[in-house]
């Protein structure tokens, strides 16, 4: 029977919830790197058995953490304390450092801060990771000032991809609440040289090019605390979800606005519809139903809770506008979480299961698409991610 | 040899209990110190000062014979205590902290948050 892994970042250490398809009984495993954030766990296509964690404290800087055995034990790429035949390991899984060489690098430029003032790019911490669909030891990290490292080596050293941050927006690149963050890292299975990344506060870029150069694709988008609305940077794209048999639809909750494209991003048009807030963090695509995805709606920028006080994921049908709430199992009153932006995944069972995460610590899942949810773990540190394997 | 405490998050990170000890070649300075701890454990590169420009991180403070360390130059001599292995150098984490004790042995600091 098949299994499911999920894999859960917190304020506090990581944990990974384990269970077979009737997603009914769980094992919990930690905290692993207790005490830190750990903004992200994502496990390799190409080897389920190899994790990637990005370990951060304002102590202590970026750590990066690799399982070669599922999550039961860790490592720092690179890192270890044995001397080999050629020396000392280098130690540079964590280090992250622009890349201005002439040969491949752009100049370090400036954004935009909250004040309107330019502030230098700084390296900050690693938002997400995001696997190599066919080699294991290739991995991709969104960062914090926004740009997208890559490593060929298990993570043992990150070589950054500049034409994104040097493609000539950045100066109108401002940050997000969170900071001026790469949260979103999606490969197209279809096509290897394309990709594309989410950017608070830049918007959505993609590249066909392997990540040589890349464009912004957000026509369509419309944001308020922007002086031109149509900017074609500068909108605080929360999230975006792609189905994998259809990579040129994407789904996208932005600060306000859930939004799709039906062009790879060429062109956007709002899908909120019938949904009580369109504000929010999440969005996520069913396994096997490439038009029915789900959000969680969020009060406000300023509040950052459900209406109401009741928790509610949304369910579309129909690719958007029109959605149903799906209560069944979430608490209905007196509930003031939030759900943030990297806090939902799907898994790939024949009765698609839904998984998201609180900053009250509670992870839920519904096992049959969203119709009845249960917590698997009530009472963790807040909850920074989700990410859900699905195993043989 | 040189005696120095690290805070609790990075002695779990280089897989260490108590107290370290280095043998520092020449004169017993803080870069001197970081360079030996990051040679024996690569792990730590990163986490108490800069990979590139070496700078400490903000939130760490370098202590030792009831001083603050943090604003001297990294190349400065360190105090004679600590360079003969009668008292440690301490890396702290800044703002919060304390002693943990356990009957006789200093169990180290924590960075309470």
């Amino acid at each position: 029977m098949s299994k499911v892994r999920v894999l859960v970042g917190t304020k506090k250490g990581a944990f990974i919830l384990e269970s077979d398809g009737k997603r009914k009984d769980w094992a919990v495993s930690g905290p692993h790197f207790a005490g830190w954030e750990v903004y992200h766990m994502k496990g390799s296509p190409a080897d389920p058995n190899r994790i990637f964690a990005s370990q951060t404290s304002s102590w202590f800087g970026q750590i990066i953490q690799r399982s070669s055995d599922g999550g039961k034990t860790w490592k720092t790429p690179g890192g270890g304390p044995e001397k080999s035949p050629q020396g000392w390991p280098m130690g540079e899984s964590n280090k992250f450092v622009y890349d201005e060489s002439p040969e491949t690098g752009a100049p370090l430029t400036t954004h935009q801060w909250y004040d309107g003032t330019l502030k230098p790019w700084v390296f900050k911490r690693v938002w997400h990771l995001e696997p190599s669909l066919t080699d294991p030891d290739t991995v991709y990290a969104g960062i914090e000032d926004a740009a997208i490292f890559r490593s060929t080596d298990g993570a043992a050293s990150w070589q950054e991809m500049s034409g994104l941050r040097g493609h000539g927006t950045g100066p109108n690149w401002q940050p997000g609440a969170g900071g001026m963050c790469l949260h979103t890292i999606i490969l197209d299975p279809s096509d290897p040289e394309r990709m594309y990344i989410a950017i608070s506060a830049a918007g959505a870029f993609r590249t066909d090019d392997g990540g040589k150069t890349w464009k912004p694709i957000n026509r369509g988008l419309r944001s308020q605390f922007l002086p031109d609305q149509d900017a074609e940077v500068g909108h605080c794209v929360h999230h975006v979800a792609m189905h994998p048999n259809r990579p040129g639809v994407l789904f996208m909750q932005k600060h306000w606005d859930v939004m799709r494209s039906d062009n790879a991003g060429d062109n956007w048009t709002e899908v909120s519809g019938n949904l009580p807030t369109d504000f929010g963090f999440v969005i996520d695509v069913h396994a096997h139903e490439p038009e029915t995805i789900y959000v969680v709606p969020i009060k406000s920028d300023g509040e950052h809770y459900p209406p109401e006080g009741k928790l509610r994921v949304y369910r579309s049908r129909s690719g958007g506008n029109e959605w149903e709430a799906l209560t069944n199992g979430l608490p209905q009153s007196n509930c003031y979480v939030n759900v943030l932006r990297d806090a939902m995944a799907v898994d790939r069972l024949d009765s698609c299961g839904i998984y998201f995460g609180t900053t009250g610590g509670q992870v839920y899942c519904s096992p049959d698409g969203g119709d009845s949810w249960s917590p698997i773990v009530r009472d963790l540190p807040a909850v920074l991610s989700v990410e859900v394997q699905t195993l043989p | 040899m040189i005696r120095v405490v690290i805070p609790q998050h990075l002695r779990t990170l280089a897989n260490v209990s108590g107290e370290l000890k280095l043998d520092i070649e020449g004169r017993a300075t803080i870069r001197a110190v970081l360079d030996a701890l990051e040679q024996r454990y690569p792990m730590l590169r990163g986490t108490i000062r800069d990979h590139v420009t070496l700078e400490r991180r903000p939130f760490l403070r370098f202590f030792a014979c009831e001083e603050d360390l943090s604003h001297e130059s990294p190349d400065s001599p360190l105090p004679e205590a600590v360079a003969n292995g009668s008292e440690p150098l301490l890396i702290v984490g800044a703002i919060a902290g304390g002693w943990e004790r356990s009957r006789n042995s200093r169990r180290g600091l924590n960075a309470a948050r």
